[in-house]
């Protein structure tokens, strides 16, 4: 290796920056992005679904199972517009839609009052932390839907037992979510809060209630989604007049493409509750990473 | 109160004159029933209008010090005294920075300014200093920037907004516990050189907690070396350089001198523990 001989050291501070003059090869280069990777999302979905209904068409068409078990695409789709109309005309349908929806937002109610509450108590309290949590955990590790026969040989067969069951099953994650909420504050806030001076409920209302939201969030949407299943499974069980009535009778006549359509207008029920808990979250953590997509993700 | 009967101690402070403001007097710490010793008694006097910084191993029992003197968690042993009273609790006479800049994410840089004041005395109080949070906001060069929230804010951004949040309630003593070993050098220098002018301009005492010794030495009429667990006052250094300091100093012999022979006694203090 030649030996440069240039002026290093503290005598050379100050020197300007010299570049030699050179020919460089062409060094422009991309990323290489998959074509997969390329397609605009709204295409990439209507594929994916394509592809789903053309094996659906497939397995149905070639008779892989039996007609009866699984229906074609078509017939579930015509029966879609059949529970449709009557639901949009005000039909039976809509009644039992309308039972199911108010089951859904009274257990959920229940569940954002009850469980926002105990999960004040346990994250806040010692008592709370020490006494009521062990229990809550013990309870929530046993499968809820096996109480729904207690809730209706307690409540009845009307609405009060389906509720109890949703609220039952949506508890437990808003339980969770609000006591790890207030648990997410670090030491330097909390801190802060002491050598202002403040009070109990100043630290809990001004600054543990509010870090702790994207927490408390994540347990309404797990909530959201068991208040659902909650109710339907009390109905399943409890006969009634809502959707999941329904959906039982369908089945058990074997009118396999109503069951299927009857899923779909509940689903939309469900995806309403999600969303209108995702809006809300939008709306108060508006500074959380979160709260853009509603799923923790980079974007 | 017998603690008041106590003749201050003799203290090797080139502004000697000031009364003291700050008095610990046998303050220690331990945990467990006495098994763990956090911080052996240790007497201070902080005068009207000092610096001093404490400097120390980690571990040493630095920031239960500034707990205690913030009236964060009692003390084990001893008595804390400000401006004539005892220390039972938070006091509005202080005002504290961290290491990190602890600003609420929902709320934007003025009301984070202003949270203590609404804290203390309630949102129209708070109300009423907007036109002071904006002052000071531009006093720290974050003019326009009020109404914007933390997540669109530099690390040094976000260290002189809390800078204001200490300085609304206008404290007489400032506790700073790291507050600006988060930020590069550059940035670190800046906010040193900040803070001097702030408490030269406020006549207020800071108590300032830090690893790096250049920065104690540049800002403090005193530097307090500390022993490792269980902490106690090694030595109280003084520093005879003029004031206002500037950056320039950092470069001049005796500056120098004060670095190294800090570094010596805490090594000192290393190796005899």
């Amino acid at each position: 290796m030649k030996t440069v001989t240039t002026d290093t050291g503290p005598q050379a501070l100050g020197r300007p920056i010299t570049v030699e003059p050179g020919t460089f090869p062409e060094t422009i280069w991309s990323e290489q992005v998959a074509w997969i990777d390329r397609v605009p999302r709204v295409v990439a979905m209507a594929a994916l679904l394509f592809l789903v209904l053309f094996l659906w068409w497939a397995v149905h068409h070639f008779e892989v199972v039996s007609r009866i078990i699984l229906p074609s695409p078509a017939e579930v789709g015509r029966d879609i517009v059949v529970v449709g109309t009557n639901i949009l005309s005000g039909g039976y349908m809509l009644a039992a839609l309308w039972m199911t929806t108010k089951e859904v937002l009274w257990g959920f109610a229940f569940a954002i009052a009850i469980g926002f509450s105990l999960g004040v108590l346990v994250g806040e309290t010692s008592f709370g932390e020490r006494a009521v949590l062990p229990y809550l955990v013990a309870i929530d590790t046993m499968p809820k839907v096996a109480f729904a026969p207690l809730f209706l040989a307690w409540l009845g067969f009307g609405i009060a037992s389906k509720v109890a069951l949703a609220a039952f099953i949506a508890t437990f994650p808003i339980v969770v979510g609000t006591a790890a909420g207030l648990h997410a504050a670090d030491e330097n806030a909390r801190m802060l809060f002491r050598t202002l001076g403040a009070s109990r409920w100043q630290t809990l209302v001004r600054m543990k209630i509010p870090t702790g939201l994207p927490q408390i969030f994540t347990g309404l949407k797990i909530g959201a989604v068991g208040v659902m299943a909650g109710a339907i499974t009390a109905e399943f069980l409890g006969g009634g007049k809502g959707f999941g009535e329904l959906i039982r009778v369908a089945a058990s006549q074997l009118q396999t493409p109503r069951v299927f359509s009857l899923i779909l207008y509940l689903s939309v029920l469900g995806f309403l509750l999600f969303w209108s808990v995702i809006l809300i979250e939008r709306r108060l953590v508006f500074w959380h990473r979160s709260s853009v997509t509603g799923i923790d993700d980079r974007r | 109160m017998m603690q008041s009967a106590i003749p201050v101690a003799e203290q090797p402070v080139g502004r000697s004159l000031a009364r003291p403001v700050y008095q610990l007097r046998n303050v220690s710490k331990s945990y467990g029933f006495g098994k763990i010793r956090a911080l052996d008694p240790v007497d201070l006097d902080l005068r009207q209008g000092s610096f001093s910084s404490v400097i120390g191993p980690s571990g040493c029992g630095k920031s239960t010090l500034l707990k205690i003197m913030a009236g964060v968690t009692p003390p084990t042993t001893g008595s804390v005294i400000l401006e004539g009273k005892p220390v039972l609790g938070a006091r509005r006479e202080i005002g504290m920075m961290y290491q990190q800049a602890t600003l609420f994410p929902w709320l934007t840089a003025i009301d984070n300014v202003l949270l203590p004041i609404s804290i203390r005395d309630g949102k129209a109080a708070a109300n009423d200093r907007r036109s002071e949070a904006q002052a000071l906001l531009e006093l720290v060069g974050l003019k326009g920037f009020d109404k914007v929230y933390p997540r669109q804010l530099s690390g040094g951004m976000a260290q002189r907004t809390s800078i204001c949040r200490m300085l609304i309630t206008e404290p007489q003593v400032l506790l700073l516990d790291e507050p600006f070993s988060a930020l590069d050098e550059l940035a670190r220098d800046f906010m040193n050189i900040e803070l001097q002018r702030i408490c030269l301009s406020r006549n207020a005492t800071a108590f300032l907690i830090t690893h790096s010794i250049p920065e104690a030495v540049l800002l403090s009429d005193v530097v307090y070396i500390m022993s490792p667990r269980p902490g106690k006052f090694l030595e109280a250094v003084p520093i005879e350089l003029p004031r206002p300091r500037t950056l320039e100093m950092m470069t001049a012999p005796e500056f120098g001198d004060y670095v190294r022979y800090i570094r010596s006694r805490l090594d000192e203090g290393a190796v005899t523990a």
